[in-house]
């Protein structure tokens, strides 16, 4: 294994805190995220309240906390489902080829283009802003892309002669796909999924600023940020510590997915596995 | 004349590996070349000959460096250059025809704006002068058109054009030395015999000083004048090509001689034992691990010592070691044995016409198609091998994509022990797909870089005998053996193979199919020659073990001659000629056959092959005569292009496809042209 640079460090590190803090939550919080205390409010930052406190006395800090749980839950459980779902569609058309291929890829093209936003909010005003709503909102517009991702990868593989010789023992189109086409576009999988999650934490932070995501007084980074917005010039601490959790977590994940493809590239030309 | 044009002094190129060791590709080379000299480099992939030559660009790839010594031109070290001086010297004075000259086009140029290219750079030459200068380049490259063939693209053109594209552009800068990485390797052998004479002519003509770097013995017997043989980045042998090639002294040419195919010995070639190893230190003989001579003076290095005027051997026992005819390693020659007698045929290939669609909205009605196969009957015995001999694009592989039931046939059946079978693969039955197996010609592609050998040896088990893991693994490990690997290997994956090692276990694995037919597909044109023929001696093997019947196909003759017992030659999908080996190999020849064996190099004839007719591409479908008509040096104008030619079929089941009888043919087996021309 290659050493890895002080940027990947970088990238890992934040994703590991961000994952340490959402998990432990109700340790490292020093108060309820949605307890109010109207003689607390719009606290600067203090050592009683590390993150100031916003107009109804709520601990900033904690809500932060408690705010990634929601961000990472949503992004990394929708792009999991996206990547491996998205995956599994693009890698059998490929193979499949032919009438299949044409007509599923035409669906494909037909969601990429519909702008992402506008999907997201036609989902969310109809169906209600759960949090199960948001994956499969998350889920529909971001699956798209991976399937021509992976459809394209693994078009580079099919005409090898592993498959034909797949073809020839009698292999049947699951086996041919899980067997001897999935293991090999992993590598990129991997990647798609970093990507994905980091565009889907911008997403959701982005549908609760608009006030179409997670409902107050449930903590979330958008919905802080919309909150305090009125108060930008009398308390914007109420802002800074959301923005820089969620710039955080997206460059966390970026890195990681850089680190994931440079690694991989290395043992690609290789041709090594995981 | 006596001042070398090029000069390498003690060079060493080592490239860093992952673990940051260094493995050292050239090794204290040094060599002078002199004007007008023509010198080749052979050796194994890996030995380090793509480096040197490149070294002599002061050119080093990827993650290498030279470590010390220094290449001189025309007295200037390259490697101490600046980098517009050292541009000025690549492609002025050392120039560069790249291996595969496909790649190393720009694709989006046409090819005389790259020729011209280099005449700006290095000639200072634009408009109508550079117009002009590339016109002649062209038609000195035989382009019968050269205003037309420079105002094509590249991938209008094909691998030989290209190649000869390639060969124009290094010469345009007149350079002094003139450096061809593997110029052949990739291209048909008739394409190969018509450039090498291109070549040859052009450097006898020029006295350009060339480097041809090789794999290819024969290569470097056609072009060369002297030899240099390169092992684990050292020179290991040096001399005059006649010389080298009749008594080679160091054991490492000797085994390479043997591992030969040779066009006039119905043989299997010797294998040589073990492969390429590095060993850092230099502190022994670098061949000793694989030397059949090696004794306890070999663990010291031994020096590059000349024994005689023109020849340098890097050997400590070059003259204890008898001086033979044939030269031998370890291993010992197997002679062919007679095949069994015929009986019921296990696979017989019915009247098979093959179409490639043109996939338009049209075809859906139109059966607008060209049968690139016509008309092919095979029939495969028991124990035996069939040869199925042509140039690509002849319908080798389409026919064995056709047998495989890839490819549906447009016509004819496929029977396998009598029983028609279904045309398409998936309709198959599971004894049917089992009794027919394919080895592919490149193993790279054909074992899933991500399964451990163990999995890919036990997904056909699974499928054809339904055995569990722990079950295959036994007949897994027991094939093996068979194939001359260790049980260790299971665990491995394919890129933890070599070449020679990965065709080993794909042929494993179609053996543990228990086939009754396996199909070649060109198996050993992507190997090293000296694993070349340790997979002929194991093909042969297990087919005298399990009486398998092999359809093999292949491009060199010298290959057939060696491994089959009959002989099937296709032309634009024809067969124009058919027999057991031994009546294919001897006259009458079919005009076709005649030219592809004239292309076949040999290392001991010096004498250049016979001129070998243009191949022509595009099979004119609206000839109804004989498709080999446009190439025919002893065509029958009127007859041949309009009447399809008759079989003519002798008792010892010799039959060839010609209007001329079977006297002419036989009288006249390395046809000149215009011989015999009625006009």
């Amino acid at each position: 294994m290659k050493q890895l640079s002080f940027v990947s460090w970088v990238g890992i590190g934040l994703l590991v805190i961000h994952v340490v803090m959402a998990l432990a939550a109700p340790w490292i919080a020093p108060y309820s995220p949605t307890a109010i205390d109207a003689t607390q409010a719009m606290q600067p930052p203090s050592l009683l309240h590390w993150g100031g406190t916003d107009r109804f006395g709520r601990d900033i800090f904690s809500r932060v906390i408690y705010g990634g749980q929601i961000a990472l839950v949503i992004s990394l459980t929708s792009a999991a489902v996206a990547v491996i779902g998205g995956g599994l569609i693009g890698v059998y058309v490929a193979y499949i080829g032919g009438i299949v291929d044409d007509v599923i890829m035409r669906c494909i093209d037909a969601l990429i283009s519909i702008p992402s936003v506008l999907l997201l909010l036609v989902i969310v005003t109809t169906f209600g802003a759960g949090n199960g709503v948001m994956i499969a909102a998350m889920v529909l517009s971001y699956l798209p892309s991976v399937v021509r991702v992976m459809r394209a990868t693994a078009l580079e593989y099919i005409p090898r002669d592993f498959i034909y010789a797949a073809r020839m023992r009698g292999e049947q189109t699951i086996d041919v796909v899980w067997n001897e086409l999935w293991p090999n576009i992993l590598d990129v999988l991997f990647v798609e999924f970093a990507m994905n999650a980091s565009w889907i934490v911008l997403a959701v932070s982005g549908l609760s600023f608009l006030g179409f995501g997670v409902n107050p007084p449930t903590p979330d980074w958008g919905l802080m940020v919309n909150e305090n917005r009125a108060m930008l010039l009398l308390a914007p601490w109420g802002i800074l510590y959301p923005m820089g959790a969620v710039a955080t977590l997206v460059i966390g994940l970026n890195l990681v997915s850089d680190t994931i493809a440079h690694a991989f590239g290395i043992d690609r030309s290789r041709g090594m596995p995981i | 004349m006596s001042v070398p044009v090029l000069e390498v002094d003690h060079l060493t190129v080592g490239f860093q590996r992952a673990d940051a060791s260094i493995v050292y590709a050239v090794h204290e080379v040094s060599l002078r070349l002199m004007p007008g000299e023509r010198l080749g480099i052979v050796g194994e992939s890996g030995c380090g000959k793509s480096t040197l030559s490149l070294a002599l660009l002061g050119y080093i790839r990827g993650n290498g460096s030279r470590m010390q010594g220094t290449v001189r031109s025309r007295g200037v070290d390259i490697f101490a250059m600046t980098d517009r001086e050292r541009q000025k010297v690549r492609g002025g004075e050392v120039a560069l025809v790249p291996q595969n000259a496909g790649q190393a086009l720009a694709p989006h140029l046409m090819v005389g704006a790259q020729i011209g290219d280099v005449l700006a750079t290095h000639c200072d030459m634009t408009g109508q002068q550079a117009q002009l200068k590339i016109r002649q380049l062209l038609h000195d490259m035989r382009f019968v058109d050269p205003d037309q063939i420079a105002m094509r693209y590249p991938h209008q053109l094909s691998g030989g054009q290209q190649q000869r594209i390639a060969l124009a552009m290094a010469l345009a800068g007149a350079p002094d030395v003139l450096v061809l990485d593997e110029p052949t390797t990739g291209l048909d052998v008739t394409t190969q015999a018509q450039l090498l004479q291109l070549l040859d002519e052009i450097t006898r003509n020029t006295q350009m000083t060339t480097v041809i770097v090789s794999h290819d013995l024969g290569v470097i017997a056609r072009v060369a004048s002297r030899v240099i043989v390169m092992y684990a980045g050292e020179v290991v042998e040096d001399g005059m090509v006649p010389h080298v090639f009749s008594q080679p002294r160091h054991p490492y040419t000797r085994g390479l001689i043997a591992a030969l195919p040779q066009l006039d010995l119905p043989v299997l070639p010797t294998p040589m034992v073990g492969q390429l190893g590095y060993d850092n230190t230099y502190q022994r003989c670098t061949f000793a691990p694989r030397c059949a001579f090696a004794q306890q003076i070999c663990t010291t290095p031994p020096p590059l010592t000349m024994i005689e005027v023109n020849h340098r051997v890097r050997c400590h026992r070059w003259d204890e070691i008898p001086p033979q005819g044939q030269p031998v390693v370890a291993g010992d020659t197997v002679a062919m044995t007679d095949a069994p007698p015929a009986t019921e045929p296990v696979l017989e290939i019915k009247n098979i016409y093959a179409t490639y669609h043109r996939r338009t909205w049209r075809s859906w009605w139109r059966d607008d198609g060209v049968d690139v196969v016509r008309d092919v009957q095979i029939q495969l015995m028991a124990g035996q091998t069939c040869a199925l001999v042509g140039e690509s694009g002849s319908g080798k592989s389409t026919l064995a994509r056709v047998v495989m039931g890839l490819h549906p046939p447009r016509r004819g059946e496929i029977r396998l022990f009598g029983v028609p079978l279904p045309s398409d693969v998936d309709r198959r039955s599971v004894a049917a797909r089992r009794h027919i197996q394919l080895v592919f010609q490149n193993p790279d592609s054909s074992l899933n870089p991500r399964h451990t050998i163990a999995e890919i040896l036990h997904r056909p088990q699974f499928v054809f005998f339904g055995r569990s893991r722990a079950q295959s693994g036994v007949y897994s490990r027991d094939m093996l053996q068979n194939v001359r690997m260790d049980e260790a290997y299971l665990t491995r994956y394919p890129s933890q193979l070599s070449g020679g090692e990965k065709q080993r276990v794909a042929i494993a694995r179609a053996f543990l199919a228990e086939p009754a037919v396996v199909v070649c597909d060109e198996v050993i044109s992507a190997l090293d020659v000296s694993v070349q023929a340790a997979v002929l001696h194991l093909l042969v093997d297990m087919q005298h073990k399990l009486q398998t019947a092999y359809l093999f196909i292949a491009h060199d003759l010298a290959v057939v001659r060696a491994i089959a017992q009959y002989v099937v030659v296709l032309y634009a999908g024809q067969v124009c000629e058919y027999g057991p080996a031994e009546t294919v190999f001897s006259a009458p020849f079919h005009p076709y056959t005649a030219m592809l064996m004239a292309a076949v190099l040999s290392i001991h004839s010096t004498t250049s092959p016979d001129r070998v007719a243009h191949r022509i591409d595009v099979v004119d479908d609206s000839v109804h005569g004989c498709p080999f008509v446009a190439r025919c040096p002893v065509a029958i104008v009127g007859v041949c292009a309009t009447t399809p030619p008759p079989w003519q079929i002798a008792d010892n089941g010799h039959a060839v496809r010609c209007h001329h009888s079977r006297d002419v043919l036989g009288a006249n087996p390395h046809p000149q042209s215009g011989n015999s021309t009625t006009v």
